[in-house]
Parts: C-alpha cells; sequence; structure tokens
C-alpha cells in the first residue's frame, strides 16, 4: 500500500514534467542563436490556433515551423529571410508584429493619431476656458447681468 | 449647441469602434487567402503513393486546370468529403492529391475504402510539400490553372453546396 502510494505521489510530482515534453529540447552552438530562436518561436503565430505563438502550440504545423526556424538558424539564415519565408507560405497573419507598411499604416498610425488628437483637444478646451474666465464683462453684459440679478431679489 | 453636438464626438466614437469590433466577432479567422495565390505551384520532388518509383514534379500540374486536394488517411474531414471530390471527378474535373503526412498503406487502405478520384497522388510523408503551400491542416483544396498558377484556395471540408456554388464556377472561370 504504502509503495502505492509513493508511486502515485511520483506520478503526480512528474506530470508537469510531461507537460513540458510538447515542445522540443534544442542544442544552440551559443546563448546567442538560442535567444533569436526562443524570440523568433514567441513571435511567430500558429495558423492552426486562433492565438497562441508557435512555440506554445502543440499543434503539429507548430511543430513544424519550430522545425524550419531551427534549421534555418543552423543554416545561418537572418531574422528576416526566415519571417519572410514563413510569410510567403502561412500569410502576414503568423506575425504577430505586423510589418509597417503601406497596408498596415491605419494599424500603427490609429493609436498615435488618437492620443495626438485627444491632447490636441484638450489643449484647444483649456485655451477656449481660459479665454473666458480671463476676459472681463463688457458694458452691455454688466448691465444684463444687475437686471437678473435685480429681478431675481424683486421675484 | 454646438459645445452639446462636441460633447457627443466620445459616444460616437465609442459606438463606431463597438460596431467594429462586433464585426470582427462574426469573422472566420480560417477564411483568410492563402498567402500562395496567384502564385506558382510550389517546386518539389516526391515520389507518388501508387509507385514508390514514381518521382513526380509541379510540371505535372501544367497544362490542364487541376484541383489538388490534400488529404490524409489520419483526417476524418477528409473522409466526408470524398463523395464531393468523386462527383467532381465524375465530372471531369482533373483531381491530383496529395497524400499528406501519412503512411503508403494507410493512404493505399484510404482510398480503397473511400475510392479514389485522384489521377495520381503525390505522396508527402514528410508534409514537405504541404509546408511550401501552407497547409496547416487537412483538407485544404487548391485550383492550379494550367500555367501551374495557384487561382483558388479552399480550407477545411468542401460541402455539397460549396461544389455547385463555388468549385466548379471557379474550376469553369479558368479552363
Amino acid at each position: 500500500m504504502a509503495l502505492i502510494t509513493r508511486l502515485l505521489l511520483c506520478a503526480i510530482l512528474l506530470w508537469p514534467l510531461l507537460g513540458q515534453a510538447a515542445t522540443e529540447v534544442r542544442e544552440f552552438d551559443n546563448p546567442v542563436t538560442e535567444q533569436r530562436y526562443r524570440d523568433l518561436t514567441a513571435t511567430l503565430r500558429c495558423p492552426k490556433c486562433e492565438n497562441q505563438a508557435i512555440d506554445d502550440s502543440e499543434s503539429p504545423i507548430a511543430g513544424d515551423m519550430r522545425e524550419r526556424v531551427y534549421l534555418q538558424l543552423q543554416d545561418g539564415r537572418s531574422d528576416k529571410e526566415i519571417l519572410d519565408f514563413m510569410v510567403s507560405r502561412f500569410g502576414d497573419y503568423v506575425l504577430y508584429n505586423p510589418r509597417l507598411e503601406g497596408r498596415t499604416l491605419l494599424l500603427w498610425g490609429l493609436p498615435a493619431g488618437l492620443v495626438l488628437l485627444g491632447a490636441l483637444v484638450v489643449v484647444l478646451m483649456v485655451r477656449a476656458r481660459r479665454r473666458t474666465s480671463a476676459r472681463d464683462l463688457s458694458t452691455e453684459e454688466r448691465a444684463r447681468l444687475d437686471e437678473l440679478i435685480n429681478r431675481e431679489k424683486t421675484e | 449647441m454646438k459645445r452639446r453636438l462636441l460633447l457627443m464626438l466620445p459616444l460616437v466614437g465609442f459606438l463606431v469602434l463597438g460596431a467594429f469590433l462586433y464585426m470582427g466577432l462574426s469573422i472566420n479567422p480560417f477564411d483568410r487567402d492563402s498567402a500562395l495565390m496567384a502564385r506558382e505551384f510550389p517546386a518539389f520532388e516526391l515520389t507518388t503513393l501508387e509507385d514508390p518509383e514514381r518521382t513526380v514534379d509541379a510540371s505535372l500540374l501544367e497544362g490542364e486546370v487541376t484541383l489538388v486536394n490534400v488529404w490524409g488517411e489520419w483526417c476524418p474531414t477528409c473522409k466526408q468529403e470524398m463523395p464531393q471530390l468523386l462527383d467532381l471527378a465524375d465530372g471531369g474535373v482533373r483531381l491530383v492529391g496529395v497524400d499528406y503526412k501519412d503512411t503508403r498503406e494507410k493512404g493505399r487502405e484510404f482510398l480503397a475504402e473511400f475510392g479514389n478520384p485522384f489521377e495520381v497522388n503525390i505522396f508527402d510523408p514528410e508534409g514537405s510539400l504541404g509546408f511550401d503551400l501552407g497547409v496547416y491542416g487537412a483538407p485544404e483544396t487548391f485550383l492550379v490553372d494550367r500555367e501551374g498558377i495557384i487561382r483558388y484556395h479552399h480550407t477545411g471540408y468542401i460541402r455539397p453546396e460549396d461544389v455547385r456554388e463555388t468549385i466548379l464556377p471557379e474550376v469553369e472561370k479558368w479552363r
């Protein structure tokens, strides 16, 4: 009985390690390439999954893509070449960081544009408010104000 | 009055954004176009499922409008799709299969059981041609014109109505 309990405990403790086996163990000549592998697999989106990077997905196609990234890094290809390779097959969908180009200008420009617009609105509002509060009343306005105050009093 | 209209501006902005995001909810993320559209069918050199001695390449697809269907014995939807493909073949459409990530025995068993609408099957056990085609699951179907250019792409199951409404008109268009 004690043996069974011990074995079970062992199995439970080892379980999380099994989960990690989905991502392969890779060997790299140097830490720079390893870091590039990590960055690339984290920024490439799995085409089969709706929102998962390939380093995080157990889908077979994600495994194939990791393999290609690894092989191409070993071949000495640049990050851009590897990303181009993937985009030419799976489309822009696989890029978590869309490229800055004609089609994506709106995508990249809109947030900055909205912040600028907001700043402009705030500046205009502050200015307008400052102008109205700083200005003295004209004679006409003063007369009207007096009239209003007096009316209140008489009512 | 003008001021009040101005105050409505954030609300209007919010509504526009809301409508935009709501529309995004109903978009099917798998409906996106293939990156290979209007490009040449990728180069390959693989054996056929039927004959391990026979090597074929992309010139196989030249000269006639061809539907290239990527399938595998492991893929349940491919089985459901076979009757539609058999109908297409009966109607005179040229079909070429890509047996994707499969073994020769299982691939052959599949065709023996569910019928074989294909003129020939390209055997792609490693999925290398599939990868170059940007295939991320099976079934996927590509229409290749007589110059070997990819003209239409269908991801997933081909329903009987898809045959009538999209596949056949596309085949006719490029013939």
